[in-house]
């Protein structure tokens, strides 16, 4: 090869995504849990919990169906539980010998973390969509149209795309993949729970209450149901959920970067 | 340019300790360079630096011609890696990971997939090609990444303690495929602990020690550097070995192993002028060596320490 090979981002993250979704399709465990657990979730609160957790509620959610109230937070959910993976897998990655030879190869800096990255969106979409057509199955019926459905589309990904960069770069951090599932564990757990995901907010605790009100979550399920649902919403909601979106994902890409590159002439 | 490779005052610590220090290197183009010495010398880490993997403290480093702190790109474009820990891809197969070393050089589908094939056969890997990077005995996945290494045709390779750990077949297998490289017209830089492996293939050697070069040369300058050859001879009863040591006063005793050590270049002249001694005094020797210096006093004499266990001659 000559010495003067121009870099090529698009086609070293090709390969990289290629290579990531070959891992998951030899070593299906991360991904089959991936797309299990928020179906589960779906199952679960909607059909088994759902009667009680309504009633408790006062009849009814804000006066429409629980399932209707509950889809749009086992959505954000399963993106949530849907991080641990690339966490896990990058961390894995990165004792390997693998990357050490990526990095002293001519190729765009950011494809390895991107390949990553990109593998999870793909995996998230799939089990985006599966809970979609679980809640439908078990009556889940928005009022959205295509253009709605199209900004919620995008509000997902976008999510998805911050909070896998931002996992990875908890991952990077981590010495070994035990400890890369449990730094994620607040994104996975913590975010969803806490939220207005299954109770509205004037139902909580008040100190929890402070938490879900100003936490990331929260803005970006008031959004989706407003645009899935047609509830109420201020405008600055839609705002700060997608400038929620773009902060992790710019602080996820950099600190990821850098740990990538720390210690190396970049 | 005639320096594939070319290093001044290169330092490294990490945290107080100090790694390399100061260390100068001169690599000829198309030829093979041998960094020897014991584990923790600094071996690894100045391959790791000079193949953009970890920065220095201070050093000039050239590299295929560039600056190594102003275009890693360009160093990287340009070498080849192969580490002491494989690094290859352990869920992809033999030939998958070939496949995706030429996607990442760009060759294009076709050529990515007959190049594939063709470093599987040159390096005996055809039948396993299909099967998982992880399933291969350590000589296999040896030569699965040395054959990654090839697939962008480097102009220099870093090859870090490629034989350790494996068994003296692989290792010579893996000798041979050292030698082809470099008939090829590639550099190599070539780290290992074993003397052997540097005599056998290095063009030039540094020994490395506690990240200083103690010494550097070709094996026979390294071998002058070393005390001189000696004859060894040994006794069956003490009697004899006493008697001997009268006759030949210029000798090393070692009267526990009745061992006399008698310095000789070890030339024919020199080696009959003693058999005739041995006869004049009717002397009956048990066995007698000719030992000329090897790596493993060159060691001895320019790091003043007996050879650690972790340098030995196989």
């Amino acid at each position: 090869m000559s010495t003067t090979a121009t870099v090529r981002p698009m086609a070293d993250i090709g390969t990289m995504l290629r290579r990531n979704l070959r891992h998951a399709q030899r070593y299906p465990g991360l991904s089959l849990g991936a797309l299990g657990m928020p179906v589960i979730m779906i199952l679960l609160f909607g059909l088994v919990f759902g009667d009680t957790f309504s009633a408790g509620l006062g009849g009814g959610a804000n006066g429409f169906d629980y399932i209707d109230f509950l889809t749009p937070g086992i959505l954000l959910m399963s993106i949530a539980s849907g991080t641990m993976s690339p966490a896990v897998a990058v961390c894995m990655d990165m004792s390997e010998g693998i990357v050490a030879r990526f990095r002293t190869m001519a190729i765009f800096r950011p494809a390895v973390l991107t390949g990553h990255v990109l593998g999870n969106v793909l995996v998230t979409i799939v089990s985006l969509a599966l809970v979609v057509g679980f809640a439908v199955l078990i009556g889940f019926r928005p009022n959205a149209s295509v253009g709605d459905w199209l900004l919620a589309a995008v509000l997902l990904i976008g999510l998805t795309i911050g909070l896998t960069w931002f996992a990875i770069a908890l991952g990077l951090t981590s010495k070994t993949p035990e400890g890369a599932s449990n730094v994620v564990l607040p994104i996975s757990l913590l975010l969803p729970f806490l939220s207005n995901t299954f109770i509205p907010l004037e139902a909580m605790p008040s100190g929890i209450r402070w938490f879900a009100e100003y936490q990331p979550f929260t803005p970006i399920i008031d959004s989706l149901r407003h645009l899935l649902l047609g509830t109420p919403m201020d405008t600055s909601s839609g705002w700060l959920a997608a400038a929620w979106c773009v902060a992790i994902a710019v602080v996820g890409y950099f600190w990821a970067q850098s740990s990538y590159n720390k210690g190396t002439v970049a | 340019m005639s320096a594939a490779i070319d290093v001044r005052g290169l330092r490294k610590s990490y945290g107080e300790k100090l790694v390399l220090d100061g260390i100068d290197l001169n690599v000829a183009e198309g030829t093979i360079f041998s960094l020897l010495g014991p584990n923790g010398a600094g071996k690894t880490t100045a391959v790791q630096i000079l193949s953009t993997l970890v920065a220095a403290d201070a050093g000039e480093i050239r590299v295929a011609g560039h600056d190594l702190h102003q275009s890693p790109e360009a160093v990287r474009g340009a070498i080849g890696v192969t580490g002491q820990f494989s690094a290859v891809d352990g869920l992809m197969t033999g030939r998958e990971n070939l496949i995706l070393m030429s996607d990442l050089h760009h060759l294009g589908k076709q050529e990515a997939r007959r190049r594939a094939d063709e470093l599987l056969e040159q390096f005996d890997l055809a039948e396993a090609g299909k099967k998982l990077a992880s399933t291969y005995s350590g000589g296999m996945k040896r030569r699965l990444d040395l054959a990654m290494t090839l697939v962008g045709s480097p102009q220099i390779i870093f090859l870090d303690e490629p034989t350790t750990g494996l068994d003296p077949r692989s290792r010579h297998r893996m000798w041979t495929l050292i030698r082809e490289l470099v008939a090829g017209g590639v550099t190599v830089l070539l780290t290992t602990q074993y003397l052997e492996e540097a005599d056998q293939l290095a063009d030039r050697i540094a020994v490395l020690d506690h990240g200083r070069l103690v010494a550097q040369g070709t094996a026979e300058e390294l071998k002058r550097l070393a005390p001189g050859g000696h004859i060894r001879l040994r006794f069956t009863s003490p009697e004899e070995f006493t008697l001997a040591g009268q006759v030949l006063p210029t000798a090393v005793p070692n009267p526990e192993a009745l061992v006399l050590q008698v310095p000789n270049d070890g030339s024919v002249h020199a080696l009959r002028d003693l058999l005739a001694r041995i006869d004049d005094a009717s002397l009956e020797v048990d066995e007698l060596t000719v030992h000329t210096p090897d790596l493993d006093d060159v060691f001895f004499a320019v790091t003043g320490q007996p050879k650690s266990e972790e340098v030995t001659a196989r």
